[in-house]
């Protein structure tokens, strides 16, 4: 049974006694929008597992994002408490939270979000300037972030002077440099071409298999089916955990893609 | 982040928007150097005039009917002069302070000259035989008036520069004949150029004796009384002697100034005129403050994309902030810099008419000001690029 209910999120138990990077319980974010109230979560219950690579996915307005700001500390829930890495962050000021940020949580965006005129090594060193890392350390983990991507060769090209799955890879570079508890991926491949879409879930994949956690926020069936435990959210709240037994791998499709284009 | 790294910053987003940023800079580089330049005419200005009064000498006193230390700054329509002094006050000052200190009674006034066919205005200046101590003018040729020729109020000259170049071109003025207010004089001296002063064009003078330029004026009165002082250590004890002197015939109605305190009072006036241009200068430099502070707003929100990307790597609100102040004052740090290049070069060709000079504190004023401007006026913008909310700022388009 492929829908076989796994729920770790209420107790933070994670399977194979592996430990949770990051706790939320009873999470919820009320906004309000022209003096109407938005119960955009309710009560959400949500464990990430050191290692895995799990996929949060709902249709638009059910609070996937909201979910993915509160995750990626970028929010604070109204109710309920987040831990990261044992850490309470549910009541943090901003600035608290940017260092926490800074730190545990690497971004992968739909658009990129690269700085522009700003070379892609440049772009991975943001993270560590902010970490207060500087000189030649902090360029040569930036580089060696840009290899593990297959960019080593692109250090000095600002992002007008590469693709889209360029661009992304350097921010999937970025995410990393820093070597967060968790790789936040929003979308990531919702702006490319469908070759250069398998070329980032490949390597997203291939991070995931070196032990980094990977969490894929996405409405997107066939991008949630490359992880390991998709957690589909509806209406502000966690509907349905399913542990994946058939996942799709990235690098298959991109050898039947290879095999089509030969053929043609 | 150090500070380093945020100056690093800075030049790149200014780097990136090169045009804009040198308009913006235009706004300070234009206050920059117009505080430098006017500061400069001031200072000048203020130089040349005090010195021209030293050059007189530093044992000079000054007597002047009226009473100008009471009420003579108050009283906007000037002093009412009751009682004039004569050149019998001047015999009598000499006689009471003795033949070491010489005593000039001075006469100014308006004069035409006319030689020949040319004709111009020119001023006289008239003494006593003793005048030459006072006005200290070096003779190219002939000598000057004597004694006798002021006792005979002789109708003789001695020329400055200006009116021998203009009435005796290329000739020797010594000897020569010329109408002064339609009276014939004779031309016994020339004297070398000493530039202008606080009296106007020294140059474009005629000295006589000042019998004869009472009589030419048909007046008694002289308007002023010089003392030069044997002994620079002597002059506050001569300032006493004249008042002594002075008061029972005049009361109050008279003023005695000495050399040092003629100069404090021209240096605080023409001080506080630079320290007026300056400030007019001024507020051309909050113009470009202001200029800077639109600029920055635009940045802000041109750049609230940019904002959210270094908040959601981990960037603080101090981050941010520091970032945008920076900026700001880089723009005006450079301005200020190319403005005070700008206004140093500018006193430096306008020395050709104005005396000018540049002075230490006036370009450290400028620089410090401007790196203020930048402060005060990038605050507000980099406050509001620091406030954004990383989630709203990402999604911005």
């Amino acid at each position: 049974m492929p829908d076989e209910i796994h729920n770790p999120g209420a107790t933070g138990v994670c399977a194979d006694g592996r430990r949770a990077v990051l706790r939320a319980a009873g999470v919820s974010k009320r906004y309000i929008l022209d003096e109407i109230v938005v119960n955009a979560l309710n009560g959400v219950d949500l464990s990430i597992c050191d290692g895995e690579m799990l996929a949060i996915m709902g249709p638009s307005g059910s609070g996937k994002s909201t979910l993915m700001h509160i995750i990626g500390l970028l929010d604070r829930p109204t109710e309920g408490t987040v831990v990261v890495e044992e850490e309470d962050v549910s009541r943090m000021a901003p600035n608290q939270l940017a260092a926490v940020r800074n730190k545990r949580i690497g971004f992968v965006f739909q658009a990129f979000n690269l700085l522009a005129r700003t070379s892609a090594l440049a772009n991975v060193e943001l993270p560590l300037v902010y970490a207060g890392m500087s000189g030649a350390a902090r360029a040569e983990r930036a580089k060696a972030a840009l290899e593990q991507v297959g960019l080593g060769d692109r250090l000095g090209h600002h992002p007008s002077q590469l693709s889209g799955g360029q661009q992304q890879r350097v921010a999937i570079a970025r995410a990393l440099v820093t070597d967060p508890s968790i790789v936040l991926a929003d979308e990531p491949t919702g702006n490319l071409d469908s070759r250069s879409g398998i070329e980032v879930m490949v390597i997203l994949q291939q991070l995931n298999e070196q032990g980094i956690t990977v969490v894929l926020v996405t409405h997107d069936e066939s991008v949630a089916r490359h992880a390991q435990r998709i957690v589909h959210i509806a209406d502000g709240r966690v509907v349905r955990e399913e542990i994946l037994t058939e996942r799709i791998f990235a690098a298959d499709r991109m050898k039947l893609l290879d095999a089509e284009e030969n053929l043609s | 982040m150090n500070f380093l790294e945020s100056v690093r910053i800075a030049m790149r987003a200014l780097n990136a928007n090169k045009v804009r940023s040198a308009l913006t800079m235009l706004g300070v580089i234009i206050g920059v150097a117009a505080v430098i330049l006017l500061v400069a005419i001031g200072t000048g200005v203020q130089d040349e005039v005090t010195g021209s009064i030293e050059g007189l000498g530093s044992n000079l006193i000054f007597v002047f009917a009226g009473n100008f230390e009471e009420g003579g700054s108050s009283g906007g329509g000037g002093i009412a002069i009751r009682k004039q002094f004569t050149i019998d006050d001047a015999d009598m000052l000499q006689r009471r302070l003795g033949p070491e200190e010489l005593v000039v009674p001075l006469v100014q006034g308006p004069a035409i000259l006319k030689a020949g066919n040319r004709t111009m205005r020119s001023t006289l200046a008239a003494g006593n035989e003793h005048a030459d101590a006072v006005f200290t003018a070096e003779y190219l040729g002939g000598r000057a008036y004597r004694r006798s020729e002021v006792a005979a109020a002789s109708r003789v000259a001695v020329i400055g520069s200006t009116v021998r170049d203009r009435l005796f071109p290329h000739v020797d003025p010594v000897g020569r004949q010329m109408s002064v207010n339609g009276q014939r004089f004779t031309v016994i001296g020339h004297v070398a150029s000493q530039g202008g002063s606080l009296t106007g064009d020294q140059d474009n003078q005629i000295y006589i004796p000042v019998t004869t330029a009472q009589r030419l004026l048909g007046s008694r009165d002289v308007s002023s009384i010089i003392v030069r002082a044997s002994d620079p250590d002597k002059i506050d004890e001569l300032q006493a002697q004249i008042r002594q002197v002075f008061t029972p015939s005049f009361g109050e109605e008279f003023s005695v100034f000495t050399q040092e305190q003629t100069l404090g009072i021209l240096s605080q006036l023409l001080g506080t005129l630079t320290v007026m241009l300056a400030g007019i200068a001024g507020i051309s430099l909050l113009v470009g403050g202001i200029g800077i502070m639109n600029i920055m707003l635009v940045s802000v929100s041109e750049r609230t994309r940019e904002i959210g990307i270094r908040k959601a790597v981990g960037a603080k609100t101090y981050d941010i902030l520091s970032q945008f102040v920076i900026e700001a004052v880089v723009l005006s740090v450079a301005g200020g810099m190319v403005g005070i290049a700008l206004g140093w070069s500018g006193a430096l060709v306008l020395q050709q008419w104005v005396p000018t000079e540049v002075t230490a504190w006036a370009v450290a004023l400028a620089f410090f000001f401007s790196a203020a401007v930048g402060v005060f006026f990038g605050v507000y913008p980099a406050y509001r690029a620091s406030r954004l909310d990383p989630i709203v700022a990402l999604r911005y388009e």
